[in-house]
């Protein structure tokens, strides 16, 4: 993979417009407004001109990350004062709505940066490891990820093999992390080990931690702009200050996934956005037997579905936003929203691609790069399947998992 | 320095544009409003980084109702600090040039755009200068502060002429002037906070209505000629588009 700047741009203007069915904008304030026509105005004047060519190359736009700091992509809901912006939860839905509009890779990068970095450092973190690390990744000084899952634990995080012993003032941190995102990137990981005790504990280890290595991973046929790698650690030491110390348990990181599975929820509606978008616009170009193929029933059924499914997204995202800014909103309606939000895109991503015709799979147009970016997002950050186990547990009461 | 930015709401350039009430009324159904273009990327962001040089204030006035609000929060979001809404529907360019006028005395500086991008008028600003009695230039696009003077460059036929001007001006502003600046998180939560004034209109004379707006007629389709008839196409770009 490669890295930085030097592609080529696209001479195609991004032609995009927002498409608000059931008048959706009347529920949300000036604010959010604002923040989702600035985010896409950033979109298509920094994402959109590359993000074929970076796809293609399977190259990180590392470039953007100073971008999406300067917007303001990262922890837009934390307070000011620890470099966030002080948002509501509608306002960080609507920007990764925005972001993943552009490509879920970009919006993978402001998500795991703001919602499984910053999020644990403020919410576990110590004063001294706020104020350390939480000014630089909101600005982008810091590139952080998230080592939760590994090579033998995906669905079943509790069962993890990563592992610290006591050693003094330090502890010692030996296992492996997979499908880490901006992991061969990162200045730090946030990373989840099992304690002697048995107990989840969470801590902030440093690049340049001797044993510490994040090797990156290749050969994606999706999120090919983001940089995805492992975290390997051999007898890290990690100093006792740079753990958080009151949470113990899988309810930390699990935390940390609701912030970013409700960022996937919205974000997936960006995707699914833009390939509604493209394919109705391609579908009143496009003419078949005299006609322009939109005029078609089994297209016009294709068109009519996409929207009918966007706007029930649109609803259920909003509904949860305005639970989650009352601090109601509760892990399994999260997960309700992911698994909906995600499958929807990836459903609308394939029929727009089907009314694209042949140019459908070119990176002439948009949709086949959402499709194989929501393949990934279907299954991470939870599984489809196991959101699905979340509601059943939910609604009977009765765990399925195991 | 105080600098006054007159900005204005257009549909977006995406927009489908109709007319409805026999072609006399500009259909809003379904559009989407934008800043206008000149007025935010070259007049309010050469302002932005005029204060951010210098110091000062930077004020943003639009005649409009209170439609424009979300544009004229946009402009606080970008760096302005303080905004006059005067409560009117704008119906022509001597209206809103009067209604601006009664509010711009004071002020160093007076940026416009070069035009709105659905009027194209280019007039409210000529017509602030002589009801404030100022110097104005046109289609300006560069401005740098020269001691008490403004340095004032703009295009004319086969080059560029740079002007010394004392004083208050009236400007309106071309690409080039600036970078389009796009507003971060921070920004946005700070315009909330900032003054948005709403002030009565004065009541300015029109000096003109709107008889009728006709639509071009539309293109027609694009045709298509095999590679190997050259003959075809020579004989329709000479008899269809007369371009030959």
């Amino acid at each position: 993979m490669s890295h930085g700047n030097g592609g080529q741009k696209s001479v195609k203007t991004d032609q995009y417009s927002h498409h608000d069915y059931y008048k959706i904008d009347d529920l949300l304030s000036e604010e959010h407004l604002m923040a989702r026509d600035a985010v896409q105005q950033w979109v298509k004047s920094e994402v959109s001109p590359i993000i074929e060519d970076y796809a293609n190359r399977a190259a990180c736009p590392t470039h953007l990350f100073k971008g999406l700091a300067e917007i303001g992509a990262f922890g837009p809901s934390l307070p000011t004062e620890y470099g966030g912006g002080g948002m509501d939860e509608i306002a960080y839905g609507v920007i990764m709505q925005e972001l993943e509009r552009g490509d879920s890779g970009i919006r993978s990068m402001a998500s795991v940066q703001g919602s499984l970095v910053m999020y644990p450092i403020y919410k576990f973190g110590t004063e001294e490891q706020k104020r350390k690390y939480l000014p630089k990744l909101g600005n982008g000084d810091f590139i952080g990820c998230f080592g939760l899952t590994e090579p033998d634990f995906g669905s079943n995080p509790s069962g993890m093999a990563t592992n610290i012993v006591d050693d003094g003032d330090s502890y010692i941190l030996n296992g492996s992390k997979m499908w880490i995102t901006n992991s061969p990137l990162a200045d730090l990981a946030v990373v989840w080990a099992k304690d002697q005790n048995g107990d989840i504990r969470g801590m902030v280890v440093e690049k340049d931690s001797k044993g510490f290595s994040a090797p990156e991973i290749h050969g994606k046929w999706s999120l090919r702009a983001s940089i995805t790698g492992e975290l390997v650690f051999e007898d890290v030491r990690v100093p006792k200050s740079q753990v958080f110390p009151e949470v113990k348990g899988l309810k930390g990181p699990l935390s940390c996934l609701s912030k970013a599975r409700y960022g996937i929820a919205w974000g997936a509606m960006g995707a699914a956005l833009d390939c509604y978008d493209s394919a109705l616009r391609y579908s009143l170009e496009r003419v078949q037997f005299d006609r322009p193929i939109g005029g078609f029933q089994l297209t016009q059924k294709k068109l009519a579905e996409m929207i009918t499914e966007i706007t029930k997204a649109q609803l259920l995202s909003w509904r949860l936003g305005v639970l989650a800014n009352a601090g109601k909103a509760t892990p399994a309606q999260i997960s309700m929203a992911k698994r909906n939000n995600v499958n929807m895109a990836l459903t609308i991503a394939r029929e727009a691609r089907q009314i694209h015709g042949g140019m459908g799979i070119t990176n002439e147009y948009p949709v086949m790069r959402h499709m194989m970016n929501l393949e990934t997002v279907l299954t991470y950050e939870g599984t489809h399947d196991i959101h699905l186990l979340i509601t059943g547990m939910d609604v009977t009461g009765l765990n399925a998992f195991k | 320095m105080k600098i006054l930015v007159c900005i204005s709401k257009t549909p977006d350039t995406t927009s489908k544009i109709s007319f409805v009430n026999n072609g006399k009324e500009f259909n809003s159904e379904g559009i989407q409003y934008i800043m206008n273009p000149y007025d935010e990327w070259y007049a309010l962001v050469r302002a932005v980084e005029l204060k951010e040089k210098n110091g000062g204030s930077v004020t943003v006035i639009n005649v409009g109702d209170v439609s424009s609000e979300i544009v004229i929060r946009k402009a606080l979001a970008i760096g302005a600090d303080e905004a006059i809404r005067v409560d009117v529907v704008p119906e022509s360019s001597l209206q809103v040039a009067k209604e601006i006028a009664a509010h711009a005395a004071g002020y160093d500086l007076v940026l416009t755009g070069k035009e709105t991008i659905d009027y194209n008028g280019a007039e409210v600003g000529a017509m602030l200068a002589e009801l404030l009695d100022l110097p104005y230039v046109s289609f300006a696009f560069k401005l740098e502060k020269e001691g008490e003077d403004w340095l004032v460059s703009r295009e004319v036929e086969g080059g560029t002429e740079t002007l010394k001007v004392g004083g208050p001006i009236v400007l309106s502003a071309a690409k080039g002037m600036a970078e389009q600046r796009i507003p971060n998180m921070q920004g946005i939560m700070m315009a909330k906070k900032k003054p948005l004034n709403v002030v009565a209109s004065i009541g300015a004379e029109k000096g003109s209505v709107v008889a009728s707006h006709e639509m071009p007629p539309a293109k027609s389709g694009v045709k298509m000629i095999a590679p190997d008839d050259m003959d075809t196409l020579v004989k329709l770009l000479h008899e269809e588009a007369k371009v030959i």
